[in-house]
């Protein structure tokens, strides 16, 4: 029998009887849903060309020939409040539970090049992340944990090169050199410019500061990812999971072609390059989401850019899983949305993974919570059995469908950002903002619909919620921290340090010069981010974006 | 015809967060306000400074980095130093249970947490401005 001929007999008597739910279904990515995926929608499948085989071209499968038989994703809980002090308690904490690698979560002002003491820092220090000012601060967020044993990943963007350099001065320290330190800074202004906000200087300057990275870690950290390109956030912000990709891989190609114009040999920086997605609660959607991004990203970078490593074509990926989805009603829930996420990840190949708390729709996650959190990965990876079989859904017509159909519909978006003259241009246009925000809203008004049910929220509803026990950050934070800025300023060689801003002020003003090595000088000399960033914003000048609504 | 209501979306201090106030804003717009959005990292004097300019009747303030219980009660503090403490302020974001009560005791006239229907939002306008 032909589907054709099951529609017309079997299921037509069954639609008679009873219409289904909806009239139609449809994925975040507005794909219509079949009721039924058969052979059929596979003919011509090409298994050589489309997927191949785990650690080979075009990778669809996994960047890795054995994946998590070999050993499982690492697993990365974000973390970092308050001081330093704090934040290196709750670090020695997750590494006494289990977790595999560390990960920081800076305060605004750190991100955005402002000192604790600053005014535009007030009310901001030690909220969404820890409070750093200079090298010292590095040191005691590090402290006791030996640096040539952790990979660190830091989420720092416009400040990362400055960051970096903290890092490896603390690691030169504690006796580490910068060959053996391994870990991730984020490094992606352009989606900082399109969904996340924490950009300072324009792109010009911007993209030179991101290749000046690139090519002083090829050089001093070989085993450091220069780059985290995110797609997390975009998605986050509100875009669906076809956009996601696209955006991603579009800011991608993006710093591809800035380190190739700055005169990089594709494949000397390329295998560095890693990105970092969202995970939905939409299962099978967020897998084949997964999948389609290896797939495309290897063709571009073999097609596109020539790259001859495998290494340059490998799309490596850090997964979160989607903060947006939390409800801060009923936030237990939230625990069931993370597994589900957990599971596409996994099931998507991740190289690592940070699961949520089920109360950060509210604050914070207390301790509890982040174990909970942990307890969900562990769970996943060694009681499911997920994860003992490679690709495990590939084959599935409905997943191979899935994953042919994003591919594609990322194709076209990149196509529409080429026409347009790249990332960069769509982003100061305002092109991909306007493109999430239209879907942001689209999927409220689902929700307010009712089209769109969110358990908890808008419907299976209880009244008079006892509210949880949240995390509270101390509000004398910022007190600390300006307390031990002014020591900080008493007790440094202010000569040495001024010497240093100076150089750094001059350097960038030659368009030639690497940046790295200046910063690193001024981060020795115990300058502030503050410092730092003041005399690069004098000599870059200030984003200003364009508002869309 | 009648004057349309002029609100001002303000996100005070850092935070980068704007899917929420982008939702709003259109939403506020949809429903027949007169909407300008301010961008990101606006001081709370340049929040006050653009709702006198721009003789708006409310202001809304968005904000998920928690800094709320700091920066909301400046933006009201202000408007009383300029004689503008007719223009009415309200708040969303990810704002703990707990704080509401202090915030609205500052004279903020409302606050909205994660979940709640911009529709929520636009009958408590009506109600305050009809």
């Amino acid at each position: 029998m032909s589907k054709k001929e099951w529609e017309s007999s079997v299921l037509a008597k069954a639609l008679a009887k009873r219409a289904e739910r909806k009239p139609e279904f449809k994925t975040s990515s507005g794909t219509t849903i079949e009721r039924l995926y058969t052979p059929e929608e596979l003919e011509n499948f090409d298994y050589e060309e489309k997927l191949g085989y785990p650690g080979e071209y075009p990778f669809t499968r996994g960047i890795q020939p054995t994946m998590y038989r070999g050993r499982f994703w690492t697993m990365r809980q974000y973390a970092g409040f308050a001081t330093a002090e704090e934040s290196n308690k709750r670090y020695k904490y997750l590494l006494e539970q289990g977790q595999t690698g560390l990960s920081v979560a800076f305060d605004l002002p750190t991100q955005i090049g402002y000192d604790s003491d600053d005014s535009m820092a007030a009310g901001e220090v030690g909220k969404v992340g820890v409070a750093i000012d200079s090298l010292a601060d590095i040191e005691t967020l590090f402290d006791g944990i030996p640096l040539d044993k952790v990979s660190t990943s830091m989420t720092i963007n416009a400040t990362a090169a400055i960051l970096l350099a903290f890092y490896i001065v603390a690691a030169e320290k504690q006796g580490v050199s910068p060959d053996k330190l391994r870990g991730t800074i984020q490094n992606d202004i352009l989606k900082e410019y399109a969904a996340r906000g924490t950009y300072i200087f324009p792109p010009a300057p911007s993209m030179r500061l991101i290749t000046n990275i690139f090519e002083y870690c090829s050089k001093e950290i070989p085993g450091w990812n220069t780059i985290s390109i995110s797609g997390y956030h975009i998605r986050e912000a509100g875009s669906t999971a076809a956009q996601e990709i696209a955006f991603t891989l579009a800011n991608g190609i993006a710093y591809v072609e800035a380190a190739i114009k700055a005169g990089l040999d594709v494949d000397d920086f390329a295998g560095r390059l890693s990105f970092f997605f969202n995970a939905h609660n939409d299962l099978f959607e967020e897998v084949a989401k997964f999948r389609a991004a290896r797939r495309l990203w290897a063709r571009i970078m073999k097609e596109r850019f020539g790259a001859k490593k495998e290494r340059s074509m490998m799309l490596r990926f850090h997964t979160q899983t989607a903060g947006s989805t939390l409800t801060a009603q009923q936030p237990d829930n939230n625990i069931i949305r993370v597994t589900i996420q957990t599971l596409a990840a996994v099931l998507g190949g991740t190289q690592s993974l940070h699961t949520n708390s089920r109360d950060e729709a509210l604050a914070l996650p207390t301790e509890d919570s982040v174990r909970i959190a942990l307890r969900t990965q562990q769970i996943v990876a060694y009681e499911s059995g997920v994860a003992d079989t490679i690709d495990p859904l590939a084959g599935s017509y409905y997943i191979e469908s899935l994953t042919d159909s994003l591919e594609k519909q990322a194709l076209e978006y990149i196509a529409k950002i080429d026409e347009m003259g790249g990332a960069v241009k769509a982003i100061e246009q305002g092109y991909m903002q306007r493109e999430i925000a239209d879907s942001a809203y689209n999927y409220q008004m689902q929700v307010e619909s009712g089209e769109k049910i969110v358990v908890g929220m808008n419907s299976f509803k209880i009244d008079n919620e006892k509210p949880p026990q949240l995390m509270r950050i101390d509000p004398e934070v910022g007190i600390r921290q300006s307390e031990k800025l002014r020591k900080l300023r008493e007790t440094r060689n202010n000569a040495a340090a001024e010497a240093c801003l100076a150089a750094l002020e001059k350097a960038a003003g030659s368009e030639n010069e690497n940046l790295m090595p200046y910063i690193l000088d001024c981060a020795r000399e115990y300058c502030t981010i503050g410092e730092m960033c003041d005399v690069l914003r004098r000599a870059f000048g200030e984003y200003r974006p364009m508002e869309v609504i | 015809m009648e004057k349309k209501i002029r609100i001002l979306m303000a996100k005070p201090g850092l935070d980068g967060h704007d899917r929420g106030v982008k939702v709003v804003s259109r939403a506020l717009r949809d429903a027949g306000f007169e909407v300008i959005y301010t961008g990101l990292r606006q001081s709370p004097e340049q929040i006050v400074t653009a709702a006198i300019e721009e003789d708006v009747d409310a202001i809304g303030l968005s904000l998920l980095s928690g800094a709320h219980n700091h920066l909301f009660p400046r933006v009201i503090e202000l408007l009383k130093e300029n004689n503008a403490e007719d223009i009415m302020v309200f708040g969303g974001g990810v704002i703990p249970e707990e704080d509401i009560p202090g915030l609205l005791e500052k004279g903020v006239a409302a606050i909205f947490t994660p979940g709640t229907p911009t529709s929520a939002i636009v009958q408590f306008l009506n109600e305050r401005f009809g």
